[in-house]
């Protein structure tokens, strides 16, 4: 296929767009999020109307918002790349001087009907810019230093911002979704090399020095990052919640306790069980099968994702799909490990399960993007 | 060498091969995930139903011991007594049939419990998170609480425990100066961004006022864990690990429980209070406010009867005199005048003034206290006779300003910083604080009255003490009352000189011994006979009520005939041995009268007491009063004469 012949290969016009959605996509979100409902019916002890319902007319309202998004053509979303990026930025800003104030971090912007959250909005307006950023330079100026410094800015810059609200894991999923969109687009390893060598030499300094009269970092900071890697040493605030969450997890076995049977008064403690902590009540009253199942799907959908960027011939929809798997996987990985207790506690949601709007209603405009890119794939 | 740019195909396979890449990373994520599943799910999930079907991981702070207080001997005056109390587990008590309120019931019928004890332990479960353990019941006796024991399975969320408590064995002997604790309320949380955790536990004691307060942090320590297993109603089955927490620390006063005991009797039901400081170091021996109240009640939480008594009696039990009340000094303060005088050199030590029984200036007639008055007078009788007309022509030469410099450098008019509730600055009076406050010029006749410290001049005990220490040494002394934390001695800083010539402060000195031992000394029924206690002072009678030309033609009313509330205040100030000076006293009596007759005996029995450390010997005082002063003695109720080496030390 030439250059030529793919500008000209025809894209579905009008009602026919919707034949050529990725339908098998759309079943497996529904089947999660599904999911998320009946969790979140059993957590509220049999309440339908507690946090199921309004978790369901959120997730209907994303599918609207995901069939508007998906049916616009592809190169509106690649012109409106680096306005959505200005207005992600401008948001930002507005919650950092007047954001109402949540968990201790500014992060939410109230807009009478839900609570808006531009963290999350941003990483998707990023994933665009970076996308319509490669898909317009001459690509010999990949890894030109001075065309790897403007992306680098243009990911640093969102991720100062949150990490000043402070959401540290928002933060870390920015940068790396960023980083990875640059890995994606064909930025030379040396770069991506450099980087983590210097960030590994770092952190080994920081340590090695630790206890001689050289040391980088003061006693009191040392022991701050030990109760972040360590929630043990915490056990009142964080670490008794991940023990729980493992008990949840862990006395599920093999097919759980059944639905509605977990013993919720266990976790009544637990501040998040139905927004970042809901994996743990799936574990317990489904068990292995259950959790394995969720993860299943997730997998799927990234399959999806990936192949169908693969398959894409349009520089800009490849990086787009790319940039929204990483940054769907980036939400599974961070959730599930935190609350399996393989890394600190962050705030980062489970995808379609979490109760939540702004999550919710972000990932379903990020797979509108992916489906703007499949419907209009040049063929 | 410039290449060609790549066509989009070339430039999907790139893409291709870096997806790939990325895939294969989010593929070893998603594979430790799902072992991760299995290792908890299936692996180790036996371990895990066991954790969780039968036994639950609780984990519960543990109160760290809150640090003592001590005399400079010692002698405990805050301490912590074991309190045996039942607590209360929402999360667990819920589970019962019938939930909390069933369980309640039943505790009600095995224990003694008041009907507001159970709605607030109910408002109280209602506002903390399910898991948090809530007191319902403290101070119980064995009795009760070995029935609840016993009762446990019939109570589930129910747990006897032991804890401590605040108790103060002196009693009302350190009420004012030490303050008490109480549980923590609202308010004490109000603005604090991060509290501390302990402050979180339902009815944790903290500092309300006094030492208690102002040293808090020293004296709460540091919260310590304890996870235990709990079976599903909330038993503790075992503990799995205990980390004690951080005892606080240890706090040593200046003041002497002896003393204290003494003095704080020695005032008895007086509204007074009486500060003895030691001259050299500013330690404060003893600070007695009177009539005082009992602490321990307040950390049990006062019933509203007995607060109400407390709050509606006119002599102020819970006021802490010694700081917090303010007083005209009165003749107490016709030693700064002097001084100011002296030190400008507008009068020497010769100096005489001619005292007629009055004092005329701008048309008006200033009374001295003599009617008839006292014919010539030097400073040294000025002081002894406690004459008045001295005092206002030498405050006339050398003007307000100076008298309030002086008075400062002395210590009034100043707030000392000590770890004390609500200490008063008082008012030292010139001419700039009259402009700003009451937006007037200052008149003679303010002069007039400030000389004798009336007017607008207003005093604390301490301040008064603060002052005769450093006429005595000629230093500037600080007053101190944290003897040592932890063991660690709180510095001295060496006390620098006054800017008042040796000379001209003995000149002063020997005033104030003729006070005390002059043939017509005001105080003189009040000397000291023992010769290496003799003492030097100064009484004062301030005036709470103006008195009118018609009554001074008529005669004065005297203070007995007058209502309590109108009666002077009497004062004396103090100190001894006057040759080594070694304590000073103030003295102040709400309304006593005058200061020979109320304020001075009270000021020698504190001084001797210090001096001896304890009762004073009756061989102290001149021979014809001692039978008197056995029988006041004996009359007094001290907790230490029969208790003597039995009084629980320091080990």
């Amino acid at each position: 296929m030439s250059f030529f012949e793919n500008r000209t290969a025809t894209a579905p016009t009008g009602l026919a767009k919707l034949l050529h959605f990725h339908w098998p996509l759309v079943l497996v979100i529904s089947a999660i999020a599904t999911l998320g409902w009946l969790m979140l019916y059993s957590i509220a002890g049999g309440d339908f109307s507690r946090w199921a319902e309004p978790q369901m007319n959120r997730y209907f309202i994303g599918l609207a918002a995901m069939f508007w998004v998906g049916l616009m053509p592809i190169w509106f979303w690649n012109l409106t790349a680096w306005p959505a990026y200005a207005i992600g930025i401008l948001l930002l800003l507005f919650v950092e001087f007047f954001g109402s104030v949540g968990m201790g971090a500014q992060r939410w912007i109230d807009l009478g009907f839900m609570m808006l959250q531009p963290s999350e909005l941003m990483k998707v307006a990023l994933i665009m810019a970076l996308a319509s950023y490669y898909s317009r330079i001459d690509d010999r100026l990949i890894s030109h230093p001075l065309w790897v410094v403007l992306p680098v800015v243009a990911i640093i810059a969102p991720t100062v911002l949150v990490l000043m609200q402070p959401n540290l894991g928002t933060a870390a999923m920015t940068l790396a979704v960023g980083g990875m969109m640059m890995f994606a687009a064909g930025v030379s390893l040396w770069y991506f090399g450099a980087v983590i060598g210097l960030a590994a030499g770092a952190v080994a300094g920081i340590f090695t020095m630790r206890g001689t009269p050289w040391q980088l970092l003061h006693d009191y900071q040392y022991r701050r990052i030990d109760t972040f890697l360590d929630p043990a040493a915490d056990p009142l605030g964080a670490g008794y919640n991940i023990i729980q969450a493992q008990i949840a997890l862990g006395s599920g076995g093999w097919s759980g306790k059944g639905f509605m049977q977990g013993t919720q008064s266990r976790l009544n403690f637990l501040p998040e069980k139905h927004t970042d902590f809901i994996f743990t009540t799936l574990g317990e009253e489904f068990g292995y099968l259950g959790a394995i199942s969720l993860l299943v799907l997730y997998t799927l959908v990234l399959v999806f994702l990936v192949w169908a960027a693969v398959r894409n011939r349009d520089r800009f929809s490849q990086l787009l799909i790319i940039g929204v798997a990483v940054n769907f996987f980036m939400y599974i990985a961070v959730n599930l490990s935190m609350v399996m207790g393989m890394a600190p506690v962050v705030g980062v949601p489970l995808p379609l399960l979490s109760y939540g709007g702004s999550a919710t209603l972000v990932v379903m405009i990020a797979f509108g993007l992916v489906h703007s890119a499949i419907v209009h794939r040049p063929r | 060498m410039a290449r060609k740019p790549k066509t989009q195909a070339e430039l999907g396979e790139g893409v291709t091969r870096r997806a790939l890449m990325i895939s294969v990373g989010m593929g070893a994520m998603v594979a430790a995930l799902g072992a991760r599943m299995y290792r908890l799910g299936v692996a180790q999930s036996d371990k895990y139903r066991l954790l969780a079907e039968e036994n639950r991981i609780n984990i519960r702070l543990v109160p760290p011991a809150r640090g003592q207080l001590f005399d400079r001997a010692g002698t405990l005056i805050a301490g912590n007594e074991q309190n045996y109390r039942v607590v209360i587990t929402k999360e667990d008590a819920s589970k019962a049939i019938g939930g909390v309120q069933m369980v309640l019931d039943r505790l009600c019928q095995i224990i003694p419990m008041a009907s507001d004890d159970v709605a607030e332990a109910l408002k109280a479960l209602e506002r903390n998170s399910p898991f948090v353990p809530i007191p319902v019941a403290e101070r119980l006796s064995w009795q009760d609480f070995s029935e609840v024991a016993i009762n446990g399975p019939a109570l589930p969320g129910v747990t006897p425990e032991v804890g401590l408590s605040r108790h103060y064995p002196q009693v009302g002997d350190f009420a004012h100066v030490v303050g008490y604790v109480g549980p923590v309320s609202e308010k004490d949380l109000e603005g604090v961004e991060k509290p501390d955790p302990l402050l979180l536990i339902p009815r944790f004691q903290i500092g309300k006022i006094g030492v208690e307060r102002w040293l808090e942090s020293d004296l709460r320590g540091g919260a310590g864990t304890r996870q235990i297993e709990v079976n599903a109603v909330g038993r503790v089955m075992r503990e799995l690990s205990r980390e004690e927490g951080i005892a606080g620390a240890d706090v040593t006063l200046t003041l002497d429980a002896r003393v204290q005991n003494f003095v704080q009797a020695r005032l008895g039901s007086e509204s007074a209070a009486c500060v003895i400081m030691d001259v050299q170091t500013g330690d404060l021996v003893a600070t007695a406010s009177a009539p005082s109240f009992d602490p321990n009640l307040f950390v049990r939480g006062i019933a509203s009867a007995d607060y109400k008594v407390l709050i509606e009696d006119d002599h102020r039990p819970l006021a802490n005199k010694v700081v917090q009340g303010t007083y005209p000094p009165g003749s107490t303060f016709k030693m700064v005048t002097a001084l100011a005088a002296l030190a400008d050199g507008v009068i020497d030590t010769e100096t005489r003034v001619n005292c007629p029984g009055y004092y005329e200036s701008g048309g008006r007639r200033f009374h001295c206290w003599r009617t008839g008055g006292h014919g010539s007078v030097d400073l040294e009788r000025s002081l002894m006779e406690s004459c008045d007309v001295f005092y206002y022509e030498i405050a006339q030469r050398v003007g307000i300003d100076k008298v309030a410099e002086m008075g400062r450098q002395l210590g009034l008019g100043i707030r000392h910083d000590l770890p004390m509730s609500a200490i008063a600055k008082g008012n030292m009076p010139d001419k700039a604080w009259k402009e700003r406050v009451h937006k007037a010029d200052w008149r003679i006749g303010d002069t007039i009255n400030a000389a004798i410290g009336q007017g607008y001049v207003l005093t604390s005990p301490l301040q008064l003490a603060v002052m005769t220490a450093r006429i005595a040494t000629g230093k500037h002394i600080e007053p101190r009352l944290i003897k040592a934390v932890s063991g660690v001695e709180t510095p001295i800083a060496p006390a620098p000189d006054l800017m008042v010539s040796g000379e001209k402060l003995a000149a002063v000195q020997r005033g104030m011994f003729a006070v005390m031992n002059g043939e017509t000394g005001t105080a003189r029924g009040s000397r000291v006979a023992d010769e290496t206690m003799i003492m030097c002072g100064k009484t004062g009678t301030a005036q709470v009520r103006n008195i009118s030309a018609a009554e001074r033609e008529t005669g004065v009313v005297r203070n007995e005939d007058l209502p309590w509330i109108r009666r002077d205040h009497a004062l004396f100030v103090g100190y001894a041995p006057a040759e080594n000076p070694r304590y000073a006293v103030a003295v102040v009596v709400e309304h006593g009268g005058g200061g020979s007759a109320a304020a001075a005996p009270i000021a020698r029995d504190a001084l001797l007491s210090a001096l001896t450390g304890g009762i004073p010997p009756l061989s102290a005082y001149p021979a014809e009063q001692r039978p008197a002063i056995e029988e006041r003695f004996n009359a007094l109720s001290l907790r230490f004469d029969n208790l003597g080496s039995q009084a629980p030390t320091k080990t």
